[in-house]
């Protein structure tokens, strides 16, 4: 346990698996209060019980819901100082050929204006805080927001938004003289449950692996723990300056060529 | 702020008298590294400037674009501590001016110090670092101090953009290297944005000096309207991003940057 986080308050969205869970747990061992989301009532309530974390029932895309979800967090603790809008998904996707209308429009509402509900609720919680608009705003892009895929068109498109989301709101938070910071994270492949269920069921698994793993020069895919630290560290009084920023940690998958 | 978390790592840090490499060396001192700190000051002075850190910081006099220098500094390093795990490539000087009007001389010498510095300093410490960085966890770290001028243009100020530019481009691909070879270095640029500083004062008085502004004050007031979150950033600020490269928590990032502006380069 550590203290950086002391007397924070904290929002996850999509919190109930892979790297949002990662994060309830790394933003509670910080010191912080730490109130999550997502749809899955089982693992919430299990990483609840895990972490001492507040479990909310709600999903990111579902508009009406976000007053009570602001409201839960209000009601308990009087204040919201980190928010990390996690939640994002890529079931229905394809190429921009193939793509089906409800993919595209399903994935935007979720991986787009589910941030910017996010994003917004956030400021207007933070806004509110006892000593004067205060608080730290990180949204999960990805590095496909720099590197495009072909067969992925609306995840591609949709992390490409919400990098100029987090900056559109950084330079309105400043131009407010709110001390609100919002910053993007650009994760490469990170090891979820997602991805290990995905190599486990595939016919070759060891392929697979090699293949996520080879997109890094480091040859291994990210950690959840990892990306955490990173969001912690954003979260914290340390990135005070840290504002309008998009942050890359993908073991240098995109920073250049491998070369041979 | 998680005290211990650079506990048994070396660290050096060049230009760390002034500024930002002071604060750096400040913070990961308090972070539980074992700091050594170069510039071309001499001992005395170093020990004046150094004030409260002086008993608990190595110092070594070198100029960053002698190679000779670095060949001793690395020895010092390598003689006291047997090990680095952190470089910090922080020296830099910066140079204004239109470019018809820049000296060929003044080209060189800002070159020689942000961008051979770099390179020298990278090319001595590796082989030492690829042996230390399997001891700790996340491996051993560069941190290389770029700029936001690293990333966009500014007028009159092209010189100094071409060796920040070229310190970013250093580092990925230098984070390539390490990475496919499987040594256990990271390599990150950092790119503060105006930082308040004895570099930026100097530039500062150097503008009004032009008659670019009646005083140096009227430049920061511009600056802070220029930068979304209103103000200049403290050393401080851009040592605890240097920090969290440097250690554990940044196991994952190498090839990155951190823009650390305020949101100045995000308009
Ligand atoms: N201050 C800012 O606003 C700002 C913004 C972006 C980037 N930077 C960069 O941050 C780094 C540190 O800048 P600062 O603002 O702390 O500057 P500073 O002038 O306050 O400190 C720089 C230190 O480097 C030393 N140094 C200069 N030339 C050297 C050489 N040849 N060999 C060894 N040491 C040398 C100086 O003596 C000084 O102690 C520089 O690379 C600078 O370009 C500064």
């Amino acid at each position: 346990m550590t203290e950086r986080l002391a007397g924070k308050v904290a929002l996850v969205t999509g919190g109930t698996s892979g790297i949002g869970a990662g994060t309830v747990a790394r933003l509670r061992n910080d010191g912080a209060q730490v109130f999550f989301t997502g749809r899955n009532e089982d693992a919430g309530r299990e990483i609840a019980g895990q972490t001492g974390a507040t479990f909310i029932r709600h999903e990111v895309s579902d508009v009406d819901g976000w007053a009570d979800v602001i409201a839960q967090i209000r009601d308990a603790l009087g204040r919201l100082d980190i928010a990390f809008a996690n939640a994002g998904m890529e079931r229905g996707d394809g190429s921009v050929e193939d793509i089906s209308l409800d993919g595209w429009n399903g994935i935007l509402a979720v991986n787009q204006t589910g941030v910017m509900l996010t994003v917004q609720h956030a400021i207007r919680a933070m806004r509110d805080n006892p000593d004067g608009p205060t608080g730290s705003i990180i949204i999960n892009s990805s590095m496909n927001a720099n590197r495009a895929m072909g067969n992925f068109v609306a995840y591609s498109v949709t992390k490409a938004a919400v990098v100029a989301l987090a900056k559109s709101a950084a330079i309105h938070c400043g131009n407010q003289g709110y001390k609100i910071r919002v910053n993007a994270i650009l994760p490469g492949v990170v090891e979820t449950a997602l991805i290990s269920n995905l190599i486990a069921s595939n016919e070759n698994p060891d392929a697979m692996r090699a293949g996520y793993a080879g997109m890094s020069p480091l040859k291994r895919m990210g950690e959840v723990e990892e990306i955490a630290a990173l969001v912690s560290f954003l979260g914290s009084d340390e990135a005070a300056f840290i504002s309008g920023a998009d942050l890359t940690i993908d073991g240098a998958s995109t920073a250049g060529m491998m070369g041979l | 702020m998680s005290a211990g978390r650079l506990a048994g790592r070396v660290a050096f840090v060049t230009g760390g008298l002034r500024g930002i490499g002071h604060a750096a060396a400040a913070r990961m001192l308090d972070e539980g590294a074992t700091v050594i700190v170069s510039d071309l000051d001499s001992e005395s002075d170093a020990h004046d400037l150094l004030g409260d850190l002086a008993d608990r910081v190595g110092y070594v006099q070198a100029n960053v674009t002698d190679e000779g220098d670095w060949a001793r500094a690395l020895d010092h390093v390598q003689q006291a501590h047997g090990a680095c795990h952190i470089l910090v490539n922080n020296a830099g000087i910066d140079l204004t001016g239109t470019v018809e009007t820049l000296e060929l001389e003044d080209w060189r010498r800002i070159m020689a110090i942000n961008v051979d510095g770099v390179f020298m300093g990278t090319k001595r410490f590796v082989p030492l670092m690829a042996e230390s960085g399997s001891e700790v966890e996340g491996g051993a770290s560069i941190v290389n101090v770029s700029s936001i001028m690293g990333l966009v243009g500014y007028a009159e100020v092209s010189a100094y953009n071409a060796s920040k530019g070229a310190v970013r481009l250093f580092t990925k691909g230098i984070a390539i290297e390490f990475a496919t070879k499987g040594m256990p270095i990271r390599a990150n640029s950092v790119h503060p944005g105006f930082v308040e500083t004895p570099l930026l004062k100097a530039g500062f008085q150097r503008w009004v000096d032009k008659g670019v502004a009646e005083k140096p004050q009227d430049l920061v007031d511009a600056m802070n309207a220029a930068t979304p979150m209103g103000r200049l950033a403290q050393p401080r600020e851009i040592a605890a991003g240097i920090a969290f490269l440097a250690g554990p928590d940044a196991s994952y990032m190498t090839g990155s940057e951190m823009v650390i502006d305020g949101g100045w380069t995000a308009q």
